[in-house]
């Protein structure tokens, strides 16, 4: 009786506690319908989205929306009807301006960022080194808002400005990039004001990529008596790739969908211009700005312009992983 | 630490003649003046305030092996990378007194350091290839020359012979350096500071992260290449300073209780067998013997 006893005790003991029991399945549940739940959202948003703006795409074809050259607001009574919609939705103007605004930041910021990177990791004092860290993560935080401000009423016109008409001066005016009249929203403002935007996220994700890199792989360089540069060129920059491109995809990311000081900045036309001073307009700072007093027909438009943002950004995130992959596997650093 | 002085007998020696080198044996107690590859006098190095190493004073001679041993933190490897420069690296590392290295002085302002160590390479003690092929590992410095083509072949080639590793990548020469176990990226590593043609092989506890079969083909080949080469060795390991260096440097740590901090120092500097059987001083006994440390 007694070893029976013993037994149910220790066979007791062994199932444990119902707290323990049952405090693991539940955490577990828990976090798999948080999981979901993000998931279902994203999903209840895309096809919502889409459903919203299925009409245009019936209306002009999904390419036809993509690729046509026209843009014309139109109020009609019946807006779930494509057939008696009256507007014309062709997006490729804000596409190309998108596309042209976050080209410029990126050419202009990704060598600032590097060389900046560079600095503070390879050459700067150590005083130097942490407060110039401090202030590019700072930069990184500003508001875009501000920076839209600051581009409209400072940055373009004192500096951008005799710049740009320099720029359209010289033998580069004669071609359809520069070509002239200079305007103070265009492209080329936007793009550069977009530059000193993701600069700082650009040169922070940069930095903490050359910082990774082994000293003793360094060390290992200057100890054959290689110069900073040859050090920086052979070993830091090539084992840095993957890091550079993911922090690059990053910044065009930004670019892409930054909205409020694009839309200062970028021109407002409805059409577009192959000059880089044409004042344009992109996909995001086109909603911004006319969603407020849009006909509920022009409403379905930008819906669509919101489909094709949101394609635009996932194919572009699914394209930095798959390069960064491709280059941590040929490099045979580690990802970052 | 107790006073060693307070000790009245005397320990006998741990190590006997046969133990050591046998290649020690024709190693003279003077170095001829032709034979200085370095000579340091009162060499102190300081990081910012702190100070490193002091007053450090003696000559390394061509083709030999000089070990620097001593207890960790005595600045053994802080005075190793202040023959070559790569202190330069560490922000706010300086250096007093003089390195003479063939009568130049390195740290003159007029010296350039990428100059200095193009000529006195470094083993560090963790192996550290590049993420690159085997081939390009050790094809970085003559392509730095501007070395190409055949020759470059040829002179890595050299180099992995140099380091005994040829007949073991010769066939995955494109693989990566990573690839290779520990004791062959370490080779690999020897192989990359030789092929450049240094005159002097700085090496910084190179076996302090291998196995004892991987040890012992570094320390072959240590011998084998002292022909060519003058190597400077630090480490921790008595035994391997006895089985392979031709003289032997030994360096103690002084702390100072007022300030907290620690410098090492030079004790005793003298042929291997002198240091290992015969010690002069009474803290290199109680270190080789095992009394601390």
């Amino acid at each position: 009786m007694s070893t029976a006893t013993e037994a149910t005790t220790l066979r007791s003991q062994l199932r444990g506690t119902k707290k323990g029991r049952y405090a693991d399945p539940l955490f577990k549940s828990l976090m798999t319908t948080a999981g979901v739940f993000v998931l279902f959202l994203l999903g209840v948003m895309i096809v919502r989205t889409t459903v919203d703006a299925w009409p245009v795409f019936q209306k002009e074809g999904f390419f036809g929306f993509l690729f046509g050259m026209q843009w014309t607001a139109q109020a009609s009574n019946e807006t779930t009807n494509p057939d008696l919609m009256l507007g014309t939705y062709g997006a490729w103007p804000f596409i190309y301006g998108t596309f042209v605004t976050a080209f410029i930041a990126l050419v202009i910021a990704l060598p600032l960022a590097i060389a900046t990177a560079l600095y503070i990791t390879q050459a700067a004092p150590r005083r130097i080194r942490n407060s110039l860290s401090y202030w590019v993560e700072t930069l990184a935080a500003v508001p875009s808002i501000v920076y839209g401000l600051w581009g409209l009423l400072f940055f373009v016109p004192v500096v951008l400005m005799p710049l740009f008409a320099w720029l359209e001066s010289t033998f580069l005016g004669d071609t359809f990039l520069f070509e002239g009249p200079v305007r103070n929203v265009s492209y080329l403002a936007a793009g550069t004001v977009l530059a000193i935007m993701i600069l700082p996220i650009m040169t922070a994700i940069i930095r903490e990529v050359f910082s990774a890199a082994p000293q003793d792989e360094l060390n290992a360089a200057y100890g054959m008596g290689a110069t900073r540069w040859e050090v920086i060129r052979q070993v830091l920059l090539p084992r840095s790739t993957s890091g550079i491109v993911g922090g690059t995809m990053l910044g065009m990311g930004r670019a892409i969908g930054e909205t409020i000081a694009v839309a200062m900045l970028v021109g407002g036309s409805q059409r577009m211009g192959y000059s880089l001073f044409f004042g344009g307009d992109s996909m995001a700072a086109h909603i911004v700005s006319t969603f407020a007093d849009a006909y509920p027909e022009t409403i379905i438009g930008l819906m669509a312009i919101g489909v094709a943002l949101f394609l635009f950004t996932f194919f572009i995130n699914i394209l930095a992983r798959a390069l960064v992959w491709r280059v941590g596997r040929l490099g045979g650093d580690s990802a970052v | 630490m107790s006073n060693p002085a307070n000790t009245t007998e005397r320990p006998s020696v741990t190590m006997s003649t046969r133990e050591l080198a046998s290649g020690t044996a024709e190693v003279s107690e003077e170095i001829a003046p032709s034979n200085v590859v370095f000579s340091l006098d009162d060499v102190s190095v300081y990081y910012n305030k702190f100070r490193a190493v002091r007053n450090v004073s003696f000559e390394i001679a061509k083709h030999e092996i000089t070990a620097l041993i001593g207890p960790s933190g005595c600045g053994k490897s802080t005075l190793l990378r202040s023959l070559n420069r790569m202190n330069d690296l560490i922000p706010g590392a300086r250096v007093e007194g003089t390195v003479l290295y063939h009568g130049e002085n390195i740290y003159d302002e007029e010296i350039d350091p990428v100059e200095v160590r193009r000529r006195i390479g470094m083993v560090f003690q963790k192996p550290n290839p590049f993420p690159k092929s085997i081939y390009d590992n050790v094809a970085f410095g003559p392509k730095l020359d501007g070395v190409k083509g055949s020759e470059l072949e040829g002179m890595v080639e050299e180099a992995l012979k140099g380091a005994a590793l040829w007949d073991e990548v010769k066939n995955k020469l494109k693989e990566s350096g990573h690839s290779l176990s520990g004791g062959q990226q370490q080779r690999l590593c020897i192989a990359r500071a030789i092929a450049v043609q240094p005159e002097v092989v700085l090496m910084d506890e190179p076996c302090s992260a291998l196995d004892p079969i991987a040890t012992t083909r570094i320390e072959d080949l240590m011998q084998q290449i002292k022909n060519d080469y003058t190597i400077v060795i630090v480490t921790h390991n008595m035994q391997q300073a006895a089985r392979i260096s031709d003289r032997t440097a030994f360096f103690v740590t002084e702390v100072n209780n007022e300030s907290d901090t620690r410098t090492g120092t030079l004790v005793e500097y003298g042929k291997t067998s002198q240091i290992f059987v015969d010690p002069h001083d009474k803290r290199t006994e109680d270190y080789i013997s095992g009394r601390f440390g």
